[in-house]
């Protein structure tokens, strides 16, 4: 069965038909090409394809989307603006915080969370705001000092 | 180009592929697009761990609309694999673990295709299985391949038909015999340790599942789209296999999530090339499940080992008597390789004059046991190490004293009669004993007791020499364009180890340019266009690739010496290039790059021209390695060198849950020179952690062999909290005669010290050893309460 919903994705509108069983994630890559986010798991349980959803981190895996109606998704493809990089995405890239590059997106929409709601993380709310991201390259170390980094510059 | 980074090899340069990771833009194989025309494939697996398929029925399945083909065993019935052809693509008259692949089902969406999997009917007449490698390599066991003596199998690989074992290194070093170290041997020695030490199977787990597509074209042509470390191997497989030549098959891999051995050989791409075979002209895409991932594709080995150690009573190492039953799961092809691996470096990274070492590798019904981040030495020094700190103890010397005193040093003749390379393993004990602060002030490391929390200092050393066939090759391409930029072509993957990177660092050194003009051109990489690589494994890329990107810059190098100096009438050994310009020493003039490496430079008087577009070529392959005595395990070079390193760690145990927390790792590793030190610093800090998740987390599996942990809630790898605040690495730079500057890999080498380092810290903290791994919370608890918990307050009844 189709549904149609309306929503915003990285501040375009979108109306779709999309199916009962289809996960957001399912529908964000497939139908839209959209594939920052990745199937790392399809449970809910690696991380791999976090998205925000009206603010919040979600494991887009574990929403259906007609779920999804009248909302607004920002995903890795819209952090970046005017052709400039998110501090987040330069702090990655200046710490070595990216390896594989599998879990990065899912990181960065769970760090871009975090700052948005707790600007001035300390080391241990940040590893806890990550926990339900895994990365099985890095061991955390750089991940943790780019987002610190980032929290640190907007100190000033 | 405004900023410029000259002579970048030794500079901690940014990684050449970060800026596409992290914006999205990194393309993997589960992100190509392949249209309307793609098929979903969805694999059937053995529901038992050992059986004899006497049937099977596709009708149902067939007849679901929206099913294209259902293959089986029956379509190919052709052997596949590295070193030993054991496995048929789809199982053909045996099952030999829960998870094989029984039948492959092709539809038109993966709804259908999962629908239709469960059609497939298969009936099994049930066999004794085999879990326990120990117990499988002793006579009478239930045979798991009686086929064995009938297998192809490389020349330097020796399995016992008749038996379930599929390789059996020997070493036979001084006064030993099949029997043991002789009697007058271990009469001499002080100490004693006798001691038996078990691991589960535990699986890569890296971020992105084995994913594959295939096309198999109507004029035979053969296309892989593949998340492999392994593009060239697994087109030399599946030509063997499928009997198609290497011209007509295409692998082609873009970026790998996360591979750690586990994407190294062949998986399911044979599987899904079958599959694609079925309905010739079509994509046909099978993506594995997180459940699939952990069971149905690759995992590491379990092993047991068994060691009789000695040394007199100075500390100095004399006798080692050792066994090592290496679980290989159901199918060894690449598994052999893992215990004749453990067989010659069986000794670990000490010195000892009398040695009987035999490695097995053991058919089990379990997964299949394949290449993982260490390749048999996380395996083994998981006792070793133990071993050497229990001897210490007991001749009452200090465990770091003793590694010192014991450890192999540059130009020593090792335990199979080679000489070692250059190597600084004292530097690397001394490196992580401070960083540690090993040392109390009684002059031993001692627990420290707060509250219910324990905690304990440990140390482990290691060695790990890169396990391949004795001829891997490398190749590269280096080729300029009109404004001086670089297009380096490899075939080695970036699977985030930085290999892009470094290869960019080194054509940039050689060929005199700033960093900033290379661009590698490797992504993806794809049999039909890439330089040959033979595999992206055994932390080898940085060392033989890296020799072949030096070979072809040199080469472009040359080139663009000998043009420039015809055209200044000079000789090219006084010329240079610096920065992108060539210059002369002898007459200091300076022709810029640009334009000349394409159009090149005209004669005198514009009377014709010389010179044309340059590309380098280069490649590297180890010519030196030796083949060894079968019976004794001795040769003039049974590898081509080993990377050495040392790992401590702080732990601190709750002794009230048995919760461990690893508090902080130092590390050293010589890795010869490092070419980009901050990417060395993220393998040690990514393998520490890596080694810590080793320590406490295994495949746990039924009475039947069918797996139970296959998920991240039951399989836990570390998280954010978990992982150590402080990893601390140290880099120590002994260069290598026969790496680029020096260099020799290290993308492995953290992974295997790490779980005897906690092991001996937990020891340190609890004066209790651990020898079976995990070392699960549970364990730790009921170690520290061996009468049962004392509770702290009154249950009300």
């Amino acid at each position: 069965m189709y549904h149609e919903i309306t929503l915003t994705i990285n501040g375009e509108g979108y109306t779709l038909a999309v199916q009962s069983h289809h996960t957001l994630l399912k529908v964000l890559r497939e139908q839209l090409g959209i594939t920052s986010p990745k199937m790392g798991c399809g449970n809910g349980e690696c991380g791999a394809c976090t998205i925000l959803m009206n603010g919040l981190a979600v494991n887009s895996c574990q929403v259906l989307a007609p779920e999804a109606d009248g909302a607004t998704i920002e995903t890795v493809e819209g952090l970046s603006k005017d052709g400039k990089l998110h501090p987040l995405q330069q702090a990655f890239i200046d710490h070595n915080a990216v390896q594989c590059g599998f879990c990065t997106p899912g990181m960065l929409m769970s760090a871009r969370a975090l700052l948005d709601r707790t600007p001035h993380p300390t080391e241990d709310e940040i590893r806890y705001a990550l926990v339900g991201n895994l990365c099985r390259c890095t061991g955390y170390t750089r991940i943790v000092e780019a987002i610190q980094d980032v929290a640190g510059q907007s100190d000033s | 180009m405004t900023q410029t980074i000259s002579n970048p090899a030794g500079k901690s340069v940014p990684r050449v592929d970060a800026f596409e990771k992290v914006t999205g833009a990194a393309k993997y194989v589960d992100d190509m697009a392949f249209g309307p025309g793609l098929l979903y494939g969805k694999i059937v697996h053995s529901p038992v761990a050992h059986a004899l398929i006497k049937r099977i029925d596709t009708s149902k399945a067939l007849a679901l609309p929206g099913v294209k083909a259902v293959v089986t065993g029956q379509d190919n019935p052709t052997h596949l694999g590295l070193y030993l052809k054991d496995r048929y693509i789809f199982a053909y008259d045996r099952v030999r673990y829960v998870g094989e692949s029984v039948a492959g089902v092709v539809a038109i969406s993966e709804e259908i295709a999962e629908a239709a999997a469960k059609l497939v009917e298969v009936e099994y007449e049930l066999l004794e299985p085999v879990f326990d490698p120990y117990a499988g390599a002793q006579p009478g066991a239930p045979l798991l391949h009686p086929d064995l003596g009938k297998y192809e199998v490389v020349n330097f690989i020796f399995p016992e038909p008749g038996t379930n074992i599929s390789e059996h290194f020997k070493l036979r070093k001084g006064d030993v015999s099949d029997a043991g170290v002789s009697d007058a041997v271990w009469a001499q020695c002080a100490a004693i340790v006798e001691e038996t030490y078990t691991m589960p199977q535990i699986q890569h787990a890296p971020l992105e599942t084995h994913v594959a597509v295939a096309r198999w074209d109507l004029d035979g042509q053969i296309t892989v789209w593949a998340a492999s470390q392994s593009p060239f191997a697994q087109r030399d497989l599946l030509s063997n296999s499928l009997g198609v030549p290497h011209g007509n098959i295409r692998v082609i891999s873009p970026y790998v999530g996360g591979g750690f051995g586990g994407k190294a050989g062949i998986s399911i791409e044979a599987n899904v090339a079958l599959m694609a075979q079925a309905v010739k002209g079509r994509p046909v895409k099978v993506r594995m499940t997180r459940e699939e991932e952990f069971v149905a594709t690759n995992v590491r080995q379990s092993l047991v080992s068994k060691f009789k150690i000695g040394c007199d009573a100075k500390g100095n190492l004399l006798a080692m008597d050792v066994a090592y039953y290496f679980g290989g799961g159901a199918y060894n092809d690449y598994g052999v390789n893992i215990a004749r691996a453990a067989g010659y470096s069986c000794t670990g990274p000490y010195d000892v004059p009398h040695v009987k070492g035999d490695s097995y590798c053991v058919y089990t019904n379990h997964p299949i046991g394949s290449a993982m981040r260490g390749f048999g030495m996380p395996e083994i020094h998981w006792g070793i190490e133990q071993v050497m700190d229990k001897l210490a103890e007991e001749i009452g010397m200090d465990a770091a004293d003793f590694k010192r005193r014991n450890c192999v040093r540059t130009g020593d003749i090792i335990s199979t009669g080679m000489t070692m390379p250059q190597i600084d393993l004292v530097t690397c004990i001394d490196k992580v004993t401070e960083a540690i602060g090993w040392k109390d002030l009684t002059g031993f490391p001692k627990p420290v007791r707060s509250g219910n929390k324990l905690r304990g200092k440990g140390l482990a050393i290691m060695w790990k020499a890169p396990a391949m066939p004795p001829n891997p090759g490398s190749s590269a391409i280096v080729r300029f364009n009109e404004d001086a930029t670089v297009n380096v072509y490899v075939g080695g993957q970036e699977l985030g180890q930085g290999a892009f990177t470094v290869a960019a660092q080194m054509a940039a050194e050689a060929l005199g340019v700033p960093y900033e003009w290379v661009r590698v051109s490797a992504n993806p990489v794809d049999t039909k266009y890439s330089p040959y690589e033979w595999q992206t494994v055994a932390s080898r890329l940085t060392w033989s690739m890296g020799n072949a990107v030096k070979a072809a810059a040199e080469d472009a190098r040359g080139k663009i010496l000998d043009i420039v100096a015809q055209y200044w009438h000079e000789d090219p050994a006084d010329l240079d290039i610096k920065n992108g310009v060539v210059i002369s020493y002898k007459s200091e003039r300076e022709q810029p790059l640009q334009k000349m490496v394409v159009y090149g430079l005209p004669n005198e008087n514009f009377e014709g021209w010389q010179g044309g577009p340059i590309v380098g070529s280069g490649k590297f392959m180890p010519t030196y390695v030796t083949g060894l005595d079968p019976e004794t395990g001795q040769g003039a070079r049974a590898v081509v060198h080993y990377t050495v390193g040392a790992q401590a760690v702080e732990i601190e145990v709750d002794t009230e849950t048995g919760q461990m927390d690893v508090l902080k790792i130092a590390s050293a590793y010589d890795v010869g020179k490092a070419i980009n030190p901050d990417l060395v610093m993220t393998q040690i800090e990514g393998g520490a952690v890596h080694g810590m998740s080793s320590a406490f987390e295994g495949l746990r599996f039924d009475a039947q062999g069918k797996p139970l942990n296959g998920n991240f809630v039951d399989y836990k790898i570390a998280t954010a909290p978990d992982a150590p605040r402080e990893i601390h690495g140290d880099i120590v730079e002994t260069p290598l005669e026969d790496g680029p500057w020096g260099a020799r890999g290290v993308g492995e080498h953290v992974m295997v010290p790490t779980a005897p380092a906690i092991a001996n810290a937990l020891y340190a903290a609890t004066g209790i050893r651990f020898n079976d791994l995990p070392l699960s919370a549970e364990k730790v608890f009921r170690a520290l309460h061996p009468a049962g918990p004392e509770l702290s307050c009154a249950l009300p009844r």
